[in-house]
């Protein structure tokens, strides 16, 4: 896969990252995920290669253990795992990082630093992120999961759904409504009155997804993220790389895609030549490429602009719902070169096909970031 | 900010400004009057020149402005963002055509008769590839040129060419040795006024101010100091053009995305339908921005690859690319803003109606959408380099 185009943004140091990613996807992820999938979560011992690698800590100070980097490294490690295809197997260490490590850094008050953050950069902790609840997705405004203080405690109830390592986590970072306002949590997920069912879906069976029910969960007062109240502008405050982690996601996953279809076209023979010298499937698949070539120098430019301190609401928005389309258009055409085969569990598309149905629904649906950018490009809103 | 700022300085944010300023004061107020008459006049080529437009990367000994094509760029992005398609063609194909065979290959003596005058404005030219019976298939060219003494006679004919009625010259690819059909095309500056060329203007779907013809030779006699760079090298040259070619059409393309999106942004917060601006309506909002987040993505792609162009890397890919993908979302956004307008987006009296005829002609010329896949399914599948 050939990246001039986006050779200015990228350094020696980057490649060579790049390429520590792909030895560690190659190792340790790999040779495990039918079994994985089978078993619908990774192991433990995952997050702790993870940690070695840095990767679990790559924008997080080096005070806390990690690597001090910028989001351009975030976008290597997400984008570079996305490419090898392992789907549900790296859903749980890229949101480990993507999401419950972001809100300990940026909110969290340094004693839930060095309780929690410190640990999970290590791969000791494995933290998820509860926002969504089953009667509110997008529309945080409604969600109904309750802290009540009393005496140097939380009194938590309520219920949280579709939770990225929901089972196998330690913590959560939780938004809960206190006095009616949006706050953040950490909860211990061993506390008493917490609960967990596992969940079973269409695709990234590898990822341990739950639905978490707290029944009168007692939080410390000091697991409070930030201030009471703050819930709802921590968590836009966090949406930029929250999106832009979804699109790394899709462009990684495209370019994996897209090799291993041009490569099984080469091989593949009907009517006496290979697919590749098919006129209706070269046009087709260079339609694709042009695709992920212009969504990846947006990501790329996009990602550069983010870590110089610039706002990229906007452009975070139109990345998450065109790279994740786009993920879901190449997997479902390129499946379709492939023929039966496509259809059989042996290739990895059938599986790839499963897995990226989901970018376009987790962190704000494809309906919703149109209408987040409609506010933006029709009504002139600015975030 | 938009994120394309990441490439522009304060100079080309002046700069088209200024593009503004001359499409609003030049060529708006005629551009109705052009559309019927199919043709710009002559003025507004003197008009650009003396704002440095014709000849905006060309070297200041010519008479360019010595600038580099990010400039070109702005002027042909924001020129096509005010939707007068037919007149920034006639400008655009002289300067980003015929001009750039005479810099790139021509001999000091063709600069200064030809190149010059065209940098000021003083003549136009156009570019004879396309023939009756070979478009992109160039090998299947018939114009044949065969020297006699210090002349060649020139017999054959040219079409779709744009300024083909008025220009005075035109830089047309003929074969000087007929047998061999790659190392045979060669260029030619051709004067429009020689004996034996006629010019027969055609009637068009769209782009109609501007001025397209076929062009027929018979027995034209041209002297042989008109050859531009060496016989038999035409088809290097043109491969070696094509880059420029392309980003140009792209960068109009993509202007013209804009400038639809401009125009059907304020339509529909003022079209009011049940009772509310139709832009309050969800499924309009949704398509509006999934076509604003194409052209967003596709103009960071394109900013990025006239960079490395500009640094001199070869960006074949990156221009088939953008040519392809920009010729079509520009019809796919002019088509789907065209629905916005209802009835009145059929209507002449809005511009959206004139864009959508004007539009259907980028994924055609400079090579169709087709030509652009066979050449990058040769690039991405085959491995092949250019």
């Amino acid at each position: 896969m050939s990246k001039e185009s986006i050779q200015q943004f990228v350094t020696e140091e980057h490649e060579m990252f790049r390429q520590s990613v792909n030895d560690f996807a190659v190792k340790y992820i790999v040779p495990n995920i039918a079994k994985w999938e089978k078993e619908g979560e990774v192991s433990r011992e995952l997050f702790k290669q993870a940690a070695e690698l840095g990767a679990l800590g790559i924008n997080i100070d080096s005070k806390y253990g990690g690597l001090g980097l910028d989001a351009m490294y975030n976008m290597i490690w997400v984008e570079e795992l996305s490419r090898q295809n392992v789907g549900g197997s790296a859903s749980g260490i890229i949101n480990h990082l993507q999401l419950p490590i972001q809100y300990l850094d940026k909110f969290g008050s340094e004693e839930l630093k060095q309780k929690y953050l410190v640990p999970s950069v290590s791969g000791d902790l494995i933290g998820a992120l509860g926002m969504t609840e089953p009667g509110a997705g997008s529309d945080l405004a409604a969600i109904s999961t309750t802290a009540v203080k009393e005496g140097d405690h939380y009194i938590v109830n309520g219920s949280k759904t579709f939770i990225t390592s929901g089972i196998m986590a330690d913590y959560m970072v939780t938004a809960v409504k206190i006095d009616g306002k949006v706050s953040m949590l950490v909860i211990d997920t061993k506390s008493e009155g917490y609960s967990c069912t596992k969940l079973d879906k269409l695709g990234i069976r590898a990822s341990d997804t739950a639905e978490i029910g707290m029944d009168n969960v007692k939080v410390p007062a000091e697991n409070l993220i930030g201030e009471e109240g703050k819930g709802f502008y921590y968590m836009m405050r966090n949406l930029q790389i929250e999106r832009l982690g979804i699109a790394w996601g899709g462009v990684g996953s495209c370019e994996g895609i897209l090799d291993m279809t041009i490569q099984y076209i080469h091989e593949r023979e009907a009517f006496g030549k290979p697919l590749a010298k098919l006129q209706i499937i070269r046009h087709k698949l260079v339609e694709l490429q042009t695709e992920l070539e212009v969504i990846r120098a947006f990501t790329y430019l996009t990602t550069q602009r983010f870590c110089n301190g610039e706002d990229v609401t906007k452009e975070a928005s139109m990345l998450k719902l065109k790279a994740a389309e786009l993920g879901n258009i190449t997997a479902d055409q390129c499946l379709q070169f492939f023929g039966g085969y496509g259809f059989m569990e042996e290739f990895p598309i059938a599986r790839i096909y499963r897995d990226n149905r989901i970018s376009p629904i987790y962190a704000g649906t494809s309906e919703i970031m149109k209408e987040i950018l409609a506010k933006m490009v029709i009504d002139g809103k600015t975030y | 900010m938009s994120g394309i700022q990441y490439f522009m300085t304060e100079e080309h944010d002046m700069f088209r400004k200024s593009v503004d300023d001359f499409v609003k004061a030049n060529i708006l107020p005629n551009f109705e009057q052009w559309e019927k008459d199919g043709y710009i006049g002559r003025e507004i080529y003197k008009q650009a020149a003396e704002l440095g437009l014709l000849g905006i990367a060309m070297p200041e000994e010519y008479g360019g402005t010595g600038l580099d094509d990010i400039f070109s760029m702005i002027w042909l992005e924001q020129g096509a963002r005010h939707n007068v398609a037919g007149a920034m063609l006639g400008l655009c194909t002289h300067s980003y055509l015929p001009m750039q065979y005479l810099n790139k290959f021509a001999s000091e003596d063709l600069k200064k008769k030809y190149l010059t005058p065209s940098c000021s404005g003083d003549l136009i030219g156009c570019l004879g590839m396309t023939e009756p019976f070979a478009g992109s298939d160039l090998a299947a060219l018939r114009t044949t040129a065969v020297k006699e003494g210090d002349h060649y006679i020139v017999n054959g004919s040219k079409t779709f060419i744009t300024n083909g009625v008025y220009a005075d010259y035109i830089v047309a690819a003929v074969k000087t040795n007929p047998e061999d059909q790659r190392a045979g095309v060669s260029l030619l500056v051709i004067d429009a006024n020689s004996e034996g060329y006629s010019t027969t203007k055609l009637d068009k779907l769209g782009i109609r101010s501007s001025d397209t013809a076929e062009i027929a030779f018979q027995d034209v006699k041209v002297p042989a100091s008109n050859l531009i760079g060496e016989e038999g090298k035409g088809f290097l040259y043109m491969m070696m053009s094509l880059q420029i070619e392309r980003l140009s059409i792209a960068w109009a393309c993509l202007g013209g995305c804009l400038g639809v999106m401009d125009v059907t942004k304020q339509y529909i917060q003022e079209r009011e339908a049940f009772g509310k601006p139709i832009a309050k309506f969800q499924t309009i909002r949704h398509k509006m921005v999934e076509m604003e987040t194409e052209i967003e993505a596709t103009r960071a792609f394109m900013y990025l690859s006239t960079q490395r162009f500009v640094k001199g890397e070869s960006i074949v890919k990156e221009a088939t690319m953008l040519k392809l993908k920009t010729a079509e979302l520009l019809n796919q956004v002019a088509d789907d803003c065209l629905q916005f307008f209802g009835g009145y987006g059929f209507m002449e009296e809005f511009p959206i109606a004139r864009v959508y005829r004007d539009q259907r002609v980028n994924p055609i010329y400079g090579g169709t959408s087709e030509i652009m896949k066979e050449i990058l399914s040769k690039i991405v599948i085959d491995g092949v380099k250019y």
